[in-house]
């Protein structure tokens, strides 16, 4: 199976290729090396599907990279099912989204930047979903993160931009922090950083427990928290989901790559991958699934009011992610893996759809200058309607399998499972809402823009509405895999995935599973029809709403005034001290006077030595000889004494 | 004649034939990149008659095994390396004399006698051999005054240490009636006596003058500066490691049963050369003068490895010295691209904006500095890594300690170089660089190297294991 190498190490080498040539040599054809790349490794990763289908899986160590005596840096792979599937998700929705590029990014000067930071971020994903040990993974996560930051800066003369990419990469450091005393923790505590043997010992360790400022906490929980940390900020959980919506600055290709499909589904991927450990604490469980109810239901009702179409689809994305963890947090794992995997296609698609409409509109994001599309642009039209239906949970459809697995699996679960699943399938009634919101502002009525956006107005290039019908087969088809025995299928993803991450638990009936069937049918319907109602009969009805309930909407549309209370109580008290007391005492006194101080002062040594240096042979000669008998001197006096 | 018995010195006669060769084609040939082209090619006829080298010659006076092949590397790719990113320059220079590969190759010859030697007197022959053609090499560029200057500066105090290390020989001979160097310690018995304490700080001295430790480094910034920039690439590793290679037979197998004195001398002499080297680069506003203080400092933390000895310990000052001939040299080719005509380009000066007007040139520069600073993912962190582990190992934490404390502040003047090149405006009209395909292809082996080395250390760390046995 050596040949899963070429994996990830195809996309690295079209970067180096494209940063080193791009600027002067490749230029415009920059998109071959790197699509072709990852077209090779997902070629090789369905190589690796099929040898996972067939029973193979791998575990293996490359090299060891340094050695410290326990402490061993290595460079490993893990390859099983839940491998499998993530570099079926991660490799094929980046080669579609590097094809799109193509038309999408065609007349950037930085195009092979682009596609040099795509093949890097595609690298970096592999790594980190392909890793066999805690190091290699936090390795990814932060080289993720990095590409992360440069694609959302990458016009990074817009100050908005860049500004976001640094929110980004700065929201994340909170998140990453706690994932890296995990990652510590985890070594002090197991003498390894290896998946599996820390997993086999993890029960060793159930009932120890550590103190923190004197108060007892179990280690197995702590560890668990700590590593849900970096998920938090890395999947947009509450309260770190900030910086997602923010990251739509960069371009729309980008957002539905790392920012919807692949690397904001990292935090997903670590907890169940980690699932030997968050199974030992059902207060780490309890947390996770209680942060992902409240962050779908939280996120979703932001996108309720807001007119940006990128953003509206980012609060959707922070939306879905919350159900993966809701899905993870009741232990049902393989459900968690199987929305991320249906997830990736829709939510991609609607990105690429909503980047057609802004290439169509000339940049313009404020879906109140849009509508009527619809004739316009039937490919965009169309696909986007399958995602938003596929999203919104309309039986048949990828969206439904997958949402209904888990919003049942959270019902099944009890206790505070039937809590989540409450939030949950309110959140389903406003997604099928938002969604449709989202639809018929832009596609359908009267267009809204100005005369000469009109005129500009066309369907996209083939080179971007293949891979739009390509994402909508996924859309649909791509929850196949996982249909229920109740409706005659045969749960083949979960049962794919249960080597790794077991079976979920409790009991339910029958009839308890019709009828958390026919609910989410029924609040995706509802949403649907109420959307109908107030965007196609009846438009008044939303404006007189929003007038009735003015404080309720202006809280939505201020996204709960979150931003401005971190900058109250984070950005503003930081920035204060960093000015008044950092620059202004420690820095300039006490660092300053170190920093600058200690090499003024080495200075003034060196100047001094410097001296001696004087070019003059007989003084060299003299300073040997001098330091020759020192050192006799030292030695006799030592040995005669 | 049995031809087994030259067997493990005919590495060193090909060599030293080929040499010749080279210096009587000087005669015919007019185009002075063939000669250069000769003197790899010879490299690789070396290469190949080493494997069947390895066994013990002329009763035990000259021996070939790992430790000197793993040294014999270096020196070829101290060699080759130093080849290519002359043949341009010297055009520049105006210097293009045959005689400068061949001489290349002399000293090259005494590297590898000296790293083979396991008898003082064969140890002095190679020594001198390679020392007399680095002094006419330093002054290769016969008009210009610096260099002149720097070749007789280097020979004055060459002779000096060299009379320095005979005297230490005598000593040893006249304690122990032999100069065989794994004879010396059954010999002695572990008794110490006035006279070794005289012979091993004979022996220190010498080799620490020919390594640059302090204080007896004096000649090193101004023969580094007033050689050929190609030059200075090639001494600054090759003899360098030489006089390790001999330090490190010497001292860990003749003289062990003294560890502890001179392990003493060591430590110290290892701490002052960090300091000296690293705190008086910081003053430096020219690169090549710069590069020989940290080519100073670099030798203070390669000692760390012979005063932890053992296996570990020398494994990683060998790990070091083949890392830092890939670091070392780079950042000198770099140094020499910018030397075009009428324009030194070797002050820091020209460094400004670098990355502007030649970014492929700032970011080799920037693995260079970077590796030398001892940052991942480049092979200067590997070695540095293991140096220290060694020293971990060894007992020795605090010295790793105050190794990496210098380490912190050598990256005052790396990355200074990388400031200016990145922080910086460009002023005036940017000057084109004297690129070549002989420099470029040692740029791309030495950066490809350095990173190699830097993410991918273990076949190379096991190479240098296996070579200690």
């Amino acid at each position: 199976m050596q040949y899963y190498l070429l994996i990830p190490f195809l996309p690295l080498a079209a970067f180096v290729i494209n940063i080193t040539l791009g600027k002067k040599i490749i230029r415009k054809q920059a998109h071959w090396p790197s699509t072709l790349a990852v077209l090779g490794s997902l070629v090789v990763a369905v190589m690796v599907l099929m040898d996972v289908l067939a029973g193979k899986t791998l575990n293996e160590d490359l090299y060891t990279w340094i050695i410290s005596d326990k402490f061993q840096v290595s460079v490993g792979f893990l390859l099983d099912q839940l491998t499998a599937v993530m570099l079926i998700v991660v490799t094929s929705v980046s080669f579609l989204v590097h094809v799109y590029s193509i038309g999408y990014m065609h007349d950037d000067p930085g195009y092979y930047r682009f596609y040099a930071y795509l093949s890097l971020f595609t690298f970096s994903m592999l790594m980190l979903v392909m890793a066999n040990n805690f190091l290699q993974l936090y390795f990814g996560w932060e080289a993720v993160g990095l590409c992360s930051y440069l694609l959302i800066g990458f016009w990074y003369e817009k100050k908005s931009a860049s500004d976001a990419g640094k929110k980004a990469f700065i929201v994340n450091r909170f998140g990453d922090f706690g994932f890296g005393l995990g990652v510590i923790m985890i070594f002090l505590t197991f003498g390894t950083l290896h998946y599996i043997p820390v997993f086999g010992d993890a029960g060793k360790f159930l009932n120890e427990s550590v103190n923190i400022l004197g108060l007892e906490v179990n280690l197995i929980t702590l560890i668990a928290l700590l590593l849900f940390c970096g998920a938090v900020g890395k999947s947009a959980q509450i309260p770190l989901h900030v910086w997602l919506p923010d990251a739509m600055e960069g371009p729309t290709p980008v957002s539905a790559l790392i920012h919807a499909a692949t690397m904001v589904t990292a935090g997903v991927f670590m907890v169940a991958r980690c699932n030997p450990i968050f199974s030992l604490s059902p207060t780490a469980m309890g947390v996770v699934a209680v942060v992902g109810g409240v962050t779908a239901l939280f996120a979703a009702t932001i996108a309720l009011v807001q007119n940006d179409i990128k953003r509206v689809v980012a609060y959707s994305t922070i939306s879905q992610l919350g159900y993966m963890f809701l899905a993870c947090g009741v232990g049902a794992y393989a459900a968690g893996i199987f929305h991320l995997y249906t997830h990736a296609y829709f939510k991609a698609l609607l990105f690429l759809c909503a980047g057609s409409v802004m290439h169509a509109m000339g940049g313009e994001l404020d879906m109140q200058k849009m509508g009527g599309l619809k004739k316009y642009m039937p490919v965009t039209y169309w696909t986007m309607l399958i995602a938003s239906l596929s999203i919104s949970g309309i039986p048949g459809l990828a969206g439904f399998f997958s949402k209904d697995e888990i919003l049942f699996r959270a019902y099944a679960a009890g206790g505070v499972g039937k809590f989540a699943w409450l939030l949950g399938t309110v959140a389903a009634l406003l997604t099928a809402f938002y969604s449709f919101r989202l639809i018929f502002l832009t596609f359908h009525g009267e267009f809204r823009g100005t005369e000469e956006q009109r005129h500009h107005l066309h369907e996209s290039p083939k080179v971007m509405t293949i891979p739009l019908l390509i994402l909508c087969v996924g859309a649909i088809a791509s929850g196949w895999v996982g249909i229920p025995p109740l409706l005659g299928g045969g749960e083949h993803f979960s049962e794919f995935l249960a080597p790794v991450v077991g079976h979920p638990h409790g009991e339910a009936t029958h009839a308890e599973e019709w009828m958390t069937m026919g609910i989410s049918v029924a609040v995706a319907l509802a949403g649907i029809i109420v959307a109908v109602v107030f965007y196609l009969k009846n438009p008044s009805i939303p404006v007189n709403l929003a007038k009735r309930f003015q404080f309720a909407y202006r809280v939505l549309w201020n996204k709960y005034y979150v931003d401005e209370l971190y900058d109250l109580i984070i950005v503003r008290p930081t920035l204060f001290v960093a000015k008044n007391i950092i620059v202004g005492f420690t820095d300039g006194a006490i660092i300053e006077g170190i920093v600058n101080g200690l090499p003024r002062m080495v200075n003034r040594i060196g100047a001094q030595v410097r001296k001696v240096q004087n070019g003059l042979l007989q003084h060299y000669g003299a300073i040997m000889a001098l330091g020759l008998f020192l050192i006799l001197a030292i030695l006799m006096i030592k040995y005669s004494g | 004649m049995d031809i087994t018995i030259i067997k493990p010195i005919l590495p060193e006669i090909v060599m030293a034939a080929l040499a010749c060769v080279v210096l009587i084609l000087e005669l015919f040939i007019h185009k002075k990149e063939t000669i250069g082209v000769f003197a790899i090619l010879a490299v690789a006829a070396v290469s190949y008659v080493i494997p069947q080298s390895f066994g013990s010659a002329f009763n035990g006076m000259f021996i070939s095994d790992g430790y000197s092949v793993f040294f014999k590397f270096i020196f070829f790719i101290n060699l080759i390396l130093a080849v290519l990113i002359s043949i341009r320059y010297l055009k520049i220079e105006r210097s293009e004399f045959g005689e400068y590969y061949s001489l290349m190759m002399f000293a090259t010859l005494g590297m590898m006698i000296m790293a083979s030697a396991t008898d003082l007197i064969v140890l002095y022959l190679g020594l001198e051999l390679m020392a007399l053609s680095t002094y006419i090499l330093a002054g290769f560029i016969r008009h210009d005054r610096r260099s002149n200057e720097a070749a007789l500066k280097y020979f004055f105090l060459g002779a000096f240490s060299s009379a320095i290390l005979l005297y230490g020989i005598t000593m040893i001979y006249a304690l122990t009636g032999t100069t065989n160097i794994l004879a010396i310690a059954s010999q002695l018995q572990g008794k110490m006596t006035t006279q070794l304490i005289l012979a091993i700080v004979f022996l220190v001295v010498a080799f620490g003058f020919k390594i640059a430790l302090a204080p007896f480094h004096m000649w090193t910034p101004d023969v580094y500066e007033g050689a050929p920039t190609s030059i200075t690439a090639f001494m600054s590793v090759g003899p360098k490691a030489a006089a390790f290679a001999a330090l490190g037979r010497v001292f860990t197998t003749g003289l062990i049963d003294f560890a502890p004195d001179w392990r003493g001398i060591l430590i110290a002499l290892s701490i002052l050369t960090m300091a000296v080297g690293n705190i008086l680069a910081i003053q430096q506003s020219n690169i090549k003068r710069m590069l020989a203080y940290s080519s100073i400092a670099h030798a203070g933390y390669a000692v760390i490895g012979v005063i932890a000895g053992g296996a570990e310990g020398l494994s990683a000052m060998m790990n070091y010295l083949f890392i830092y001939a890939f670091m070392n040299i780079g950042a000198f080719a770099v140094v020499i691209m910018l030397r075009v005509e009428g324009v030194k380009g070797e002050e820091l000066e020209h460094y400004r904006g670098l990355a502007k007007t030649h970014p492929l040139a700032a970011v080799l520069m920037l693995i260079f500095m970077f590796s030398l600073t001892g940052i991942p993912p480049t092979g200067g962190f590997i070695g540095k890594f293991y140096l220290f582990k060694a020293a971990v190992g060894a007992g020795y934490a605090w010295l790793a300690v105050v190794a990496v404390v210098f380490s912190v502040i050598s990256a005052y003047f790396y990355l200074r170089v990388v400031m200016y090149m990145y922080m910086h405006e460009p002023e005036g009209e940017p000057a084109a660089l004297a690129t070549s395909t002989p420099l470029g292809l040692a740029l791309l082996i030495t950066t490809i190297m350095v990173i190699v080395l830097g993410v991918y250390p273990s076949p190379f760390l096991a190479f240098a294991r296996l070579a200690i046995g």
